[in-house]
């Protein structure tokens, strides 16, 4: 069964798009990725998930039901850690993480107790006084106390510190051995790489990618970078153009015989030819630009 | 009633100040009662030369050297405005705080309705209510009996009525309104409770405007007409009750579908 799967979901905000037709599925027991710029449609996308805001048309499904007519039932499966989680004024952790259990009519105070332990969280502090990091933690406690089938993570790692985002992850991961779908909306692409195994991209409120993070990963583009001097006029398949001391460095997915023909003509006194690691793979989804004629493929 | 008990722990500073002050303005003006009594003479005289203003706020048909008339007129308006001032606050940021504190995400995430959340929202909003009124009906009372006054239990007892009955109205129409707001929700609750108390007055005044009573509830809470009549006005009081189930229903009828944003 799926976990979330969307059907042409549409959302505008007057005449502002949100999002456009976007069709996504996530299968259960998945740890999925779901990345893009700022504005792409993320949190739109996100909120209609959970019923917050009411999309203008399409349909939204989690594990099955959908998300506007069997919300109480949907949202019961679902644990949401927002980018920024704020909580009602004068509240101590154990007050926010006991709400939370309440809402959900669970018993969840040993749960509450070792994730307190693991995060590192005194749950006796009041929230005011938290930085956003901890505050952070609060919003983890809350979305993984009732040990839910889907949890849906925005930016879940803003303000957490490398250790406690290293328990974080070890947390999803054992939570997502156990069976539980993992939703990462985030901007950091290496825990992308490192903890998902499929990822959608998703530019302009629109999905422009959507596939296993090995195959979104996969390019016939190449880092150049070279000492002396090259003439790139006219030369095919070029982007990310910088001046280094004493020479260039570019990406490179045109043809080979071109680009070989102009560098038996340059001044060349040393030559790097690597493939380009994740992050500029995925940029080029962020701003647009094109770089591998592989990604095309994938994404037609 | 998980959100009722949570509501009643956030409101409960502001409940106990809006209480305690009400409750001690009232107090103070039934201990100053005996002071005044024997220059109440003058004072009603006074009064009853200020033209359009004296038929405002209904000191023609009342005497200020009873405690029945001085107890309508000084504290029916701080019970009247403090309690309408209170109403207001409290059901006009119910909802909209939620979006003014962020905290939409939290609370709407939870698997809880929509309706169940508002439900339990207007029961706490009901609930403090209730309980400001019934602690300050004890503390008047109270203080009448302490001062050795007769208490004129209908009258006090109508008046607490008419403004229990003020201040639910007031929360219902707040309680709409909140539901289209996201913040400012405090201005507007404060400029909603001041209209209406402002509307009670220009009807007083002018017979042209009369119909205004049937907009505001401090026109059944006319203290005056209270102690002449010996009831509450049928038509104003189902009127105005009628506009707060109006507040309450639009309530109903946007906020499941808003988006939170």
């Amino acid at each position: 069964m799926d976990a979330i799967t969307t059907k042409e979901l549409t959302k505008y905000y007057g005449k502002t798009r949100g999002i456009e037709r976007l069709n996504l599925s996530v299968a259960e027991g998945e740890f999925f990725g779901f990345i893009g710029p700022n504005g792409a449609g993320k949190s739109t996308t996100i909120r209609s998930l959970l019923g917050l805001i009411v999309p203008t048309s399409g349909e939204a499904k989690i594990f099955g039901k959908n998300i506007r007519t069997e919300k109480e039932a949907v949202l019961a499966e679902c644990g949401y850690l927002p980018s920024e989680a704020l909580f009602y004024p004068g509240m101590r952790v154990k007050d926010a993480v006991r709400l939370s259990a309440d809402l959900r009519r669970k018993d969840c105070g040993a749960e509450a107790a070792a994730l307190c332990e693991r995060l590192k969280l005194d749950p006796a502090r009041k929230i005011d006084e938290l930085s956003f990091g901890n505050r952070k933690k609060v919003g983890i406690v809350c979305a993984l106390q009732a040990k839910p089938r889907l949890l849906i993570l925005d930016e879940p790692t803003g303000g957490l510190d490398p250790l406690i985002q290293h328990e974080f992850f070890e947390i999803l991961r054992e939570r997502n051995e156990e069976g539980a779908t993992v939703f990462l909306s985030s901007h950091v692409l290496s825990e992308i790489r490192r903890y998902c195994r499929r990822a959608a991209v998703i530019r302009g409120g629109s999905l422009i990618a959507c596939d296993s993070v090995e195959a979104l990963s996969r390019t016939n583009a190449r880092r150049v970078a070279l000492r002396g001097q090259l003439e790139l006029d006219g030369l095919d398949g070029l982007r990310d153009v910088k001046e280094t001391e004493g020479g260039v460095s570019f990406l490179y997915s045109g043809e080979m015989k071109p680009l070989l023909e102009r560098l038996a003509v340059g001044e060349i006194s040393d030559l790097n030819v690597t493939e380009p690691d994740l992050e500029e793979i995925f940029l080029h989804y962020y701003t647009g630009n094109e770089i591998s004629s592989d990604v095309r493929k994938e994404e037609a | 009633m998980t959100i009722v008990r949570h509501e009643l722990r956030q409101g409960r500073t502001a409940f106990w100040i809006w209480t305690g002050a009400i409750a001690a303005l009232l107090g103070i003006c039934i201990f100053l009662f005996p002071e005044m009594k024997g220059e109440m003479d003058t004072v009603s005289d006074m009064f009853a030369s200020m033209g359009a203003f004296t038929a405002a706020f209904g000191m023609d048909k009342l005497n200020f050297g009873t405690l029945t008339g001085y107890y309508a007129i000084e504290c029916g308006n701080v019970l009247g405005l403090g309690g309408a001032f209170y109403a207001a606050l409290c059901a006009v940021d119910v909802l909209a705080k939620e979006e003014r504190l962020h905290t939409a995400d939290l609370l709407f995430t939870h698997p809880v309705s929509r309706v169940r959340v508002m439900t339990e929202k207007l029961i706490s909003v009901f609930l403090r209510l209730t309980a400001l009124s019934v602690i300050i009906y004890l503390v008047s009372v109270g203080s009448m009996l302490a001062i050795g006054e007769d208490v004129p239990w209908k009258v006090v007892n109508l008046l607490h009525l008419a403004y229990f009955l003020l201040q639910l109205e007031i929360a219902g129409i707040c309680f709409g309104i909140s539901a289209f707001l996201k913040r400012g929700s405090v201005g507007v609750g404060l400029g909603v409770a001041f209209l209406l108390y402002f509307m009670n007055l220009i009807a007083n005044i002018t017979k042209s405007a009369e119909f205004l009573k049937y907009f505001t509830p401090f026109a059944f809470c006319d203290g005056a007409a209270i102690v002449t009549d010996g009831k509450l006005d049928a038509g104003i009081l189902a009127a105005g009750l009628a506009l707060g189930a109006l507040g309450i229903a639009a309530a109903y009828l946007s906020y499941p579908k808003k988006d939170l944003t």
